[in-house]
């Protein structure tokens, strides 16, 4: 039998590991932390002088106190939204059927295990697809639109993974209701199942379209251009039809791009210039995960079950 | 939602509006910092009726989409080599060639190097050829007057034009070179590299040595035998290349133009513009523009639309310009 002293001391032994487990773990958290603030502090203190008006409203230019990134961020905007477009509906229908339509059977299993898979694969091979299928096959070019189903494929699994989520968190119970008052399948899906899922499915695709935007390898694959003085064709024309899709297919830039060719300049104002693209790449990421943060508990509060 | 409907109908209306031209060029990322100067003046003097589109594939990648007719400008830091022009052929596309500037290759070392005051091709040749590798290790092992310390080498991947160059102007044989020595496509890394460590060699395209004289120092070249200045050591410099006494270190760049392409008028401006501009426009963006002379001859041959390579498929080291110009073409 035990003695009480061993009984403590045993006790003060644990807690001894307990306190060394949580300091490894505290070290970690910091190590990470420490990191990130210095690349952020390091970054901001070249760039952020950087950021003026002038800096979004110019083209690139051979003078780097000239040069700004305008033609990149329209670039980048108008590819987030090709990108979303693509996307948002594929996933969230993809999402919706095999939670609530398909049965669950090895047929299923192997979609979802392959759902997973894609979401784990190098971005570059969605560039090799792409140049393959949208660029020579397709012949869509080397247009807004390719990048934009590009980095729409790319994004896909992550929407399709955070949909299934967000409806596996609705409780049975809801659609039981639905279904005893009458209601189709389709019904309760329109009025229950998305509505309550909606918080959860945005912040999924705020998550996946800023990690898009942050994305090169694949577009440099499939040819996004480093030099461009010009800017998409306007959406609105002053002729009928009013809407003008032709931006689509016009040439473009990123901003990664123009950062990444910035940085490999041997001038070192131009290296600033990277610095200032970068930060303000990380504002935007930023800002959309912080927007997703808010859209999720807005969304939790919401919701009394 | 029935507004969806009509949207490919927007589509086809507006694809059958009046085009603004655009020029495509791609290619090598040694010439880019030129022709986005070109281009961005051009288009300003254009007032944005001709559109212009730079990338960078590299000169290897330029050339597959210049061969397969997707692009009308291709920018090169070398000449066109025999498959390409072999691939060019066979899709029926011909093309002018016109060199626009030189660019030059600087050997650099740490400014804290006391021993190396100057190199020989010969020592550059030991230093990087195949054999070298796993044998040549200490810095007493290229030159017994140096100390016996490990030698460290940084240079250019195995994609760049420069890596092209620098293996046919030293070793002989382009591509040929040893394998255990940090290699980088970003000549910035191979500065950091070298303004690091005492016992760094390495080489770089001149203008990121113009830019960052003050962490690391050129060797001057002795270029030997086939040098115009023979055993005396040359810097580089925009002197030296100009007048083709730095040896074998400096080249010609070029762009090739499709004659498909230069039927178009907005192009033939275009290069017009280019070769006309090229000489305040090249040292603006630090490389070394070419003699006058030779910018004169391009504008006739381009007028004369004399179209192949001077080459026959293959760089040539130390080639004067003057000489360039008047060889004969073929495609």
């Amino acid at each position: 039998m035990e003695s009480q002293q061993d009984i403590l001391a045993n006790i003060k032994r644990r807690q001894f590991w307990d306190f060394v487990f949580a300091l490894t773990g505290l070290m970690s958290l910091l190590f990470a932390l420490i990191t990130l603030i210095t690349l952020i502090v390091d970054l901001s203190l070249t760039g952020v002088p950087r950021i003026t008006l002038d800096f979004f409203t110019s083209f690139p230019s051979r003078f780097a106190g000239k040069a700004g990134i305008l033609s990149a961020w329209v670039g980048s905007f108008c590819v987030m939204i090709t990108t979303a477009f693509c996307a948002i509906p594929l996933g969230v229908a993809a999402g919706v059927y095999l939670e609530e339509y398909s049965k669950k059977n090895w047929v299923s299993q192997i979609i979802e295990l392959n759902i997973i898979n894609l979401a784990g694969i190098p971005s570059i091979t969605y560039g090799l697809m792409a140049l393959g299928l949208f660029v020579y096959q397709l012949k869509l070019g080397q247009s807004i639109l390719t990048a934009g189903l590009t980095l729409g494929l790319l994004v896909l699994p992550i929407i399709i993974v955070t949909t299934r989520e967000a409806i596996r968190a609705i409780p049975n119970a809801i659609r039981e209701a639905s279904y005893a008052m009458g209601a189709s399948k389709w019904q309760t899906i329109r009025h229950h199942i998305l509505p309550y899922s909606s918080g959860g499915i945005m912040t999924g695709v705020i998550i996946s379209l800023s990690r898009a935007i942050g994305e090169t390898a694949p577009l440099i694959t499939i040819g996004a251009l480093t030099f461009i003085a010009f800017l998409p064709t306007a959406p609105i024309s002053d002729v009928p039809p009013f809407i003008n899709l032709k931006w689509l297919m016009d040439p473009f830039t990123v901003m990664p791009i123009q950062m990444f060719n910035w940085l490999s300049r041997p001038q070192a104002e131009f290296h600033v210039n990277a610095a200032a693209t970068g930060v303000i790449l990380l504002m935007m990421t930023l800002i959309m995960n912080g927007g997703a943060i808010y859209l999720r508990s807005r969304f939790r509060k919401k919701m009394k079950w | 939602m029935k507004w969806i409907l009509s949207l490919p109908l927007v589509f086809l209306v507006n694809a059958a509006q009046a085009q603004v031209p655009v020029i495509k060029i791609d290619g090598s990322s040694t010439v880019f910092p030129i022709t986005e100067a070109v281009s961005e003046e051009f288009q300003i003097s254009k007032s944005g009726k001709v559109r212009v589109t730079v990338g960078i594939s590299g000169t290897g990648g330029g050339f597959k989409k210049f061969c397969r007719g997707e692009i009308d400008v291709q920018n090169a830091s070398r000449p066109i080599q025999e498959k390409e022009i072999e691939n060019c052929r066979k899709a029926g596309i011909k093309f002018l060639e016109i060199p626009i500037a030189f660019d030059a290759t600087a050997v650099v070392v740490n400014p804290k190097n006391t021993w190396a005051k100057q190199i020989t091709v010969a020592e550059l040749k030991k230093m990087w050829e195949p054999a070298a590798q796993g044998k040549i290790v200490n810095w007493s092992d290229v030159n017994p007057a140096w100390p016996k310390e490990k030698i460290k080498l940084y240079g250019a991947g195995s994609d760049s034009g420069t890596f092209d160059y620098f293996t046919e102007a030293i070793v002989g044989k382009s591509k040929s070179s040893r394998g255990d020595y940090t290699a980088s496509e970003d000549d910035n890394t191979l500065v950091t590299g070298v303004s690091k460590d005492v016992n760094a060699l390495g080489y770089i395209p001149m203008a990121y040595y113009e830019e960052n004289k003050s962490k690391i120092k050129a060797l001057p070249v002795v270029g030997g035998p086939k040098a115009p200045g023979k055993d005396k050591a040359i810097y580089p410099s925009r002197e030296t290349v100009e007048n083709g006494t730095y040896y074998p270190l400096s080249r010609p760049v070029f762009i090739y133009v499709s004659e498909t392409s230069m039927k178009k008028p907005e192009i033939k401006e275009f290069v017009d513009f280019y070769v006309k501009n090229s000489a305040t426009l090249v040292p603006e963006v630090k490389y070394v523009p070419l003699p006058a002379a030779a910018y004169q001859e391009s504008l006739k041959n381009i007028k004369a639309n004399k179209l192949g390579t001077v080459f026959g498929g293959h760089s040539e080291v130390g080639l004067k310009i003057d000489e360039l110009m008047k060889r004969e073409r073929s495609l």
